[in-house]
């Protein structure tokens, strides 16, 4: 015989007022019959039957107060069963699970278990290159153009959409020639509508194809965050591995030149928070295309984090028919003993040049660029800091939960004991970035600071 | 010229669309088993056998029973918000699959990670179960870019509520659809609530049909409670979607029975406006009505879809109430794909 339970209005709600019985004994009832009234402080509800048949017995009275969830409240007779028949002889369909076997079936009551151990990453070493290879040089701009160019010879379910990718040659001219090459259908001019189409992308990578979306800058991809977070980076996890969406986000990131507060940001820290998503903010050109190679054929969501400042700065790129890097390694830029320096993208450039100066002075610095923010090597950092024993950090970003705090808690964690000095971070200053030129130069990281951190860490000062 | 489509509204129920007795017991059918699966979830959500949200489809069944009657199986994409589980079990997925997402186990559709809000099927191209208010709207409008862009002849279906209706990414969706002639119907499901507010304080025209019209994108009002004018209009946006004419938008005028999620409080409507639509116009009572009225079915005929719909949802219940916890192993799993 089926029992009506006091239900829960809320996951947190324990028990409640029968407000009012809508129905007595005797009445006949059927799926979807509103049979009660319930109140809690917040709100009330009305408790609708889920069974056909006769109501046998009422067992709260109405205007009881405090009544518990899943207390028996009233029975209800099936149509065809005796008054006097054991539940056990219900028809199977009609029958309810009793309150209290569910409870105690219910895993849930279980204490619970111990959490499990996270999975290591372990990353990949760069490929070996041909012995005698040439090495061609180009800027960082050239070095994205021929990685998107190759990725999508090589796979026509590749397209690229942004703003002004396709008749205007890119914004800043990163996807120069793909519309003469590959036509309007794969490289798309899209409305200034941020939101919409990264999430139009996202929604044609579940479909199957291989999207590139290009951030004019990735201040504008504030509007679009929701859709870059909460569709594509959490999709394989809430679909039990079903769907994913592997595609590619891109542009420049950091701070540009005079453009002020809303035109001038990292959002390294931001994204690398993100499980789900892979995050990549390359310095060199050879990087830039190798990874960006491998962030196009990633079956997983990248945030590819460009610079606009090193777009026209050159390096030289292996020429190699294939030259794709491994996702999620750092490389050690110089070899030292006496100070760890690790940083990413422009960072690089006042850690390249503060390390130059240091050397020449005689301290053996240990450079690492950490070129992959998720998954993060953080085997290199702390092997290197073993070493060293000392850590400085560089990044254009605010310094509250920044990439170096990061890096500060990890080798807190893992190298406590080896650490000489305190762990240092030049970041950029804790500011909305100016206007004024003099300001905008103080709100940056700069190559006299990351000389004052390591002088610092190593008691030179 | 933005074109207000007026063909179906103007149908009566003396010259409404006609479905075959065949087509018209499949209804029967669907839309049962999705009122009694959502009161079955109704009910162990009071038991504390689901938790979080759960938002009931009931009362709205029509809409996409009637739109799924008129897409194509297997091919057409259908995508929507939160309010799901209806269009899962008329797409075909397991019902006991979707109950154990419900009770979060591991023989649910999401292994129990997603819950009723996340739930998705490759293979029946279903692609949620969304959160966020609106955002299916863009990833629906992907799904239509994905079939343009390989040619293989699908439409996109993209429901939501009045609520989204109001988001700002739906008309950056709009715009997109008929800018690129993406084949997409756009599913209004209307049913009058987002959440407490009533359309008339938060929208400031009520007539979500137009909503296209900036966009030249054509847009019929549909009695969204009957399955006949669901079906007859579905048939019609399907087809222009899929014949490269763009975008269609569907305002499906429809009303849900139950609160917007369980923990609602009901203070923002009337009692005696959900008994009148609940006595007057239940979509399931319409076709039962008709079955009866024609002979296609005796009322013993219908006790015994009924009894074979109750054990479907039973089956559902026992093995959502007994499927175990997922593995605690399975915290880490489904982060990335390893490459």
């Amino acid at each position: 015989m089926p029992q009506i339970l006091m239900p829960a209005l809320s996951p947190t709600m324990e028990e409640g007022k029968l407000a009012k019985w809508l129905v007595k004994v005797g009445d006949t009832v059927k799926s979807g019959d509103v049979l009660a009234e319930i109140e809690t402080d917040k709100a009330t509800m009305e408790v609708e039957s889920v069974d056909e048949g006769v109501v046998r017995e009422i067992l709260v009275a109405e205007g009881t107060e405090g009544v518990k969830v899943n207390t028996p409240i009233a029975l209800v007779l099936a149509e065809g069963e005796s008054a006097g028949a054991a539940p056990a002889a219900a028809p199977a369909a009609a029958e309810e699970p009793a309150p209290s076997m569910v409870q105690a079936e219910a895993p849930a009551a279980a204490p619970s278990a111990a959490v499990p151990a996270a999975p290591k990453f372990e990353a990949q070493a760069d490929p070996d290159l041909p012995e005698g290879v040439e090495m061609v040089e180009l800027t960082v701009r050239q070095a994205l153009n021929e990685a998107m160019a190759e990725e999508m010879r090589a796979n026509p379910d590749i397209f690229i959409m942004g703003e002004e990718v396709a008749e205007y040659q890119g914004a800043y001219k990163v996807t120069q020639g793909l519309l003469q090459e590959f036509g309007p259908q794969r490289v798309v001019d899209t409305p200034i509508t941020e939101h919409g189409f990264a999430g139009l992308a996202v929604g044609a990578a579940f479909a199957g194809l291989r999207p590139i979306v290009e951030f004019m800058t990735w201040n504008f991809a504030m509007q679009a965050i929701d859709q870059i977070i909460n569709s594509a980076a959490k999709q394989l996890y809430m679909s039990g591995g079903q769907v994913t969406a592997p595609m590619v986000f891109r542009g420049p990131n950091g701070v540009a030149s005079r453009v002020a507060a809303q035109h001038s940001q990292d959002y390294s820290a931001w994204y690398s928070h993100v499980p789900g998503l892979t995050v990549i903010a390359p310095y060199s050109a050879a990087d830039a295309k190798g990874l960006l190679k491998a962030a196009i054929r990633s079956p997983n969501p990248v945030v590819f984090l460009e610079n606009e400042i090193l777009y026209g700065s050159t390096g030289l790129v292996p020429k190699v028919d294939d030259y794709v890097l491994p996702i999620g390694k750092a490389r050690i830029a110089r070899k030292g003993a006496d100070v760890t320096i690790v940083s990413f993208s422009m960072g690089m450039r006042y850690a390249t040049q503060a390390t130059e100066k240091l050397v020449a002075a005689g301290v053996d610095v240990e450079l690492i660029d950490l070129r992959t923010l998720r998954p993060m090597d953080s085997d290199t950092v702390i092997e290197s800091v073993k070493k060293t024993g000392r850590l400085v950090t560089v990044e254009e970003g605010w310094p509250q939960g920044g990439i170096g705090a990061e890096l500060s808690a990890r080798v807190s964690e893992q190298a406590f004991d080896y650490l000489d000095a305190p762990v240092l971070r030049v970041t950029g200053k804790d500011v909305p970035m100016p206007y004024a030129a003099n300001l905008e130069k103080l709100a940056q990281p700069n190559v006299d600071e990351v000389i004052a951190a390591v002088n610092a860490v190593t008691y030179r000062s | 010229m933005a074109r207000k489509a007026t063909a179906t509204s103007a149908k009566t129920q003396a010259n409404a669309p006609q479905l075959t007795n065949e087509q018209e017991l499949d209804a029967f059918r669907e839309m049962l088993l999705i009122r009694r699966f959502e009161e079955k979830a109704g009910q162990m959500y009071g038991m504390g056998l689901i938790g979080g949200f759960c938002h009931l489809y009931i009362g709205q069944e029509a809409v996409v029973t009637g739109i799924t009657m008129a897409s194509e199986k297997g091919k057409d994409a259908q995508i929507t918000g939160y309010r799901d589980h209806g269009h899962m079990l008329v797409m075909g997925l397991d019902p006991k699959g979707v109950m154990a997402e419900l009770t979060g186990r591991q023989g649910g559709l999401s292994k129990g990670k997603g819950g009723s809000m996340h739930m998705f099927s490759n293979e029946h191209r279903f692609y949620g179960g969304n959160g966020i208010v609106g955002a299916q709207v863009s990833l629906g409008t992907g799904l239509a870019f994905a079939s343009k862009y390989k040619g293989d002849g699908s439409v996109s279906l993209a429901y939501f509520g009045d609520g989204a209706a109001n988001q700002g990414q739906v008309y950056e969706s709009f715009n997109m659809a008929k800018l690129w002639k993406l084949p997409v119907v756009f599913v209004i499901e209307n049913n009058k609530y987002a959440m407490g507010t009533s359309i008339e304080r938060a929208a400031a025209t009520t007539d979500f049909s137009m909503r296209g019209a900036s966009f030249d994108i054509p847009g019929e009002q549909v009695d969204g409670m009957d399955v006949r004018m669901v079906y007859d209009a579905a048939k019609r946006a399907i087809e222009h979607a899929r014949s490269g004419n763009g975008p269609y938008i569907l305002e499906m005028l429809t009303y849900r029975y139950r609160g917007h999620s369980m923990s609602d409080p009901a203070k923002y409507r009337s009692k005696d406006e959900v008994t009148k639509y609940r006595q007057e116009r239940d979509p399931i009572e319409q076709v039962r009505a008709r079955l009866l009225e024609a002979g296609v079915v005796t009322e013993d005929d219908l006790k015994k879809i009924e009894t074979d719909i109750r054990a479907i949802v039973t089956e559902a219940a026992d093995f959502a109430t007994n499927d175990p916890e997922p593995d605690a192993s399975e915290l880490w799993t489904d982060i990335t794909i390893e490459a």
